[in-house]
């Protein structure tokens, strides 16, 4: 089954066209790759998804409803929706764990002015943080983290939501080994849990690893798409990365 | 002694006025200088209704309070097309539009010559005389405001505030209808400043538009930015600080109008050395930017 599916999407930035009536689907309950090369709008797509962009022209259909046009970011709850930043964008003087605790408490004005969070959300903040040994340092501002602490601290964010479409934008980038062990191992536990995995990466040997499928772009459209052993050795794909 | 209760009575004013603008400034990173406005409506609806039409203070503030919630309500929804410089300088134009308000509805703010002969509050018949009653209520006043703040900021809804501040865009992704948020705060606030006003105009019984004007939004700001943002023990030194320094300059024995002029200097100094030395201001927990 399709859970994502785009069609003819068109985003430009003053004269570069980004997204170039792009059409895509996208399965469920997988792990789906999106290369290219830089500046080919990877990015932009996600910032689409998430509702971080508006979009110029096409739809969007999310697990059968539409999403509008006029992209609000905060209907992600409603769609299923959470992500990750290319550049990691933290609520950099808030502490760890209040990072974590903004994301599982209350969005309801009224309901947040009336809400401290409890045992239930410190339990599941503690769950959350010890994963990507954070605990420790949950009453650190996130600031003062290292950058690979910062990165992994902006996914456990993005796993603190309940959603069922996982966007990630290059989690790997600047990761030192042991690290990118553990962000392989949250991205397979969420395929094991039925989640819908879209994950920008350079990494090819990553890719390869852990993607079911992969998606080429290049200048804003689609270049390839299928699975990682097919798309990875096709000539055009090779071209595009080696430069023509 | 009497002096010192007068020290201690404006004290809590300003202390109400800079805790509720560091909800807006300190907490949620809103840069607004407006907040002179929201303390002269409520000075003006007490100034008004208690000598005027002999109403009650305390209905009178309400009034006020009504008056500023619907006058931030609209201003705050303005400003919202704004971000950072812009925002704070379409927040001053609104200070500046409020006390013309002040100025030309002379009809019943008395224009540019004000309200003199202000009433006191009454209490069930019993009229607050003396300046100790005064130093109670309006400490009852702070004690209130200070612990609604505390409250505010130690709840969920204060958590998002300061994700505002460091990063709406990033928290609207969670699910935040980041608006409606900055908004509630922004209404909060202003309905504690006229608070503030209130009793200011009950207190001193003579107000004019001059004492709500952009110079004193910036007076409350410099409070704030010196007791340290995102910090409400902050906001209560600063405006010891700052009250009491007209007090140090008498007491070194400058003459009054040097006084005032030093004064001037003191703020302004002040204001650049912490911006340079201790942007964090003595307590505070959140850097401007
Ligand atoms: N906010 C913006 N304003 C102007 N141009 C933009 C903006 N965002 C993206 N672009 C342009 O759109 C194109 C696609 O950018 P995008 O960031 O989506 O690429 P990407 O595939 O993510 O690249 P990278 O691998 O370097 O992250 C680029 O030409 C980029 O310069
Ligand atoms: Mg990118």
């Amino acid at each position: 089954m399709n859970i994502l599916k785009l069609k003819k999407i068109r985003k430009h930035f003053n004269g570069v066209l980004a997204l170039d009536n792009l059409s895509l689907d996208i399965k469920a309950e997988g792990i789906t790759g999106i290369v290219g090369p830089n500046g080919s709008g990877k990015t932009t797509l996600i910032n689409i998804l998430s509702g971080c962009e508006s979009l110029d022209g096409g739809t969007i259909i999310i697990d059968d409803s539409l999403r509008s046009k006029k992209m609000r970011a905060y209907e992600n709850s409603i769609f299923g929706i959470t992500r990750t930043f290319q550049e990691i964008r933290l609520f950099e003087q808030m502490t760890v764990l209040d990072n974590v605790l903004v994301v599982l408490t209350e969005k309801n004005v009224l309901g947040a002015i009336f809400e401290k969070h409890g045992e239930y959300h410190l339990m599941k903040a503690e769950e959350l943080l010890k994963v990507v040994n954070l605990w420790e340092k949950r009453n650190e501002l996130a600031i003062n983290l290292s950058y690979g602490q910062r990165k992994l601290l902006e996914i456990t964010r993005a796993l603190s939501t309940d959603a069922k479409i996982y966007l990630f934008d290059e989690p790997f980038a600047g990761l030192f080994p042991e690290m990118i062990k553990t962000v392989m191992k949250i991205i397979k536990k969420l395929k094991e849990e039925g989640k819908t995995v879209i994950l920008v990466e350079h990494n090819m040997l990553l890719m390869r690893e852990l993607c079911d499928e992969i998606v080429v772009m290049d200048n804003g459209k689609l270049l390839s798409k299928g699975k990682p052993e097919e798309v990875l050795n096709k000539k055009k794909v090779l071209d595009v990365y080696l430069g023509k | 002694m009497e002096y010192f209760i007068h020290i201690g009575i404006v004290f809590f004013i300003y202390a109400i006025l800079a805790v509720s603008l560091n909800l807006v400034v300190g907490y949620t990173g809103l840069l607004s200088l407006a907040h002179a406005a929201f303390f002269g409506i409520g000075a003006y609806a007490t100034a008004i209704l208690l000598t005027k039409y002999n109403i009650n203070f305390f209905v009178s503030a309400g009034v006020g309070m009504g008056l500023a919630g619907m006058a931030s309500l609209f201003i705050g929804i303005v400003l919202s097309k704004f971000k950072d410089d812009y925002y704070a300088l379409a927040s001053l134009g609104f200070n500046v539009i409020v006390c013309s308000f002040f100025i030309n509805l002379d009809s019943i703010t008395g224009g540019v010559i004000g309200i003199p002969g202000i009433k006191k509050p009454s209490f069930f018949g019993l009229e607050i005389h003396s300046n100790f009653a005064y130093l109670i209520l309006a400490l009852v006043f702070f004690v209130i405001i200070f612990l609604v703040s505390r409250f505010i900021v130690q709840s969920s809804f204060g958590r998002a505030l300061r994700a505002i501040r460091d990063d709406e865009n990033a928290l609207a992704v969670f699910g935040y209808k980041v608006l409606n948020f900055k908004l509630v705060i922004f209404v909060i606030s202003a309905m504690m400043a006229a608070i503030a006003g209130s009793l200011f105009a009950s207190y001193i019984t003579y107000i004019d538009p001059s004492i709500f004007t952009i110079t004193e939004s910036v007076f409350i700001l410099t409070i704030i930015i010196l007791g340290g943002l995102s910090s409400l023990r902050g906001s209560l030194l600063g405006a010891l600080f700052l009250i009491l320094l007209p007090e140090y300059l008498r007491i070194l024995g400058l003459p009054n109008d040097t006084a005032a002029q030093v004064r001037q200097i003191i703020y302004g100094l002040a204001l650049i050395f912490l911006m340079l030395y201790r942007p964090k201001g003595l307590v505070g927990e959140y850097e401007m930017k």
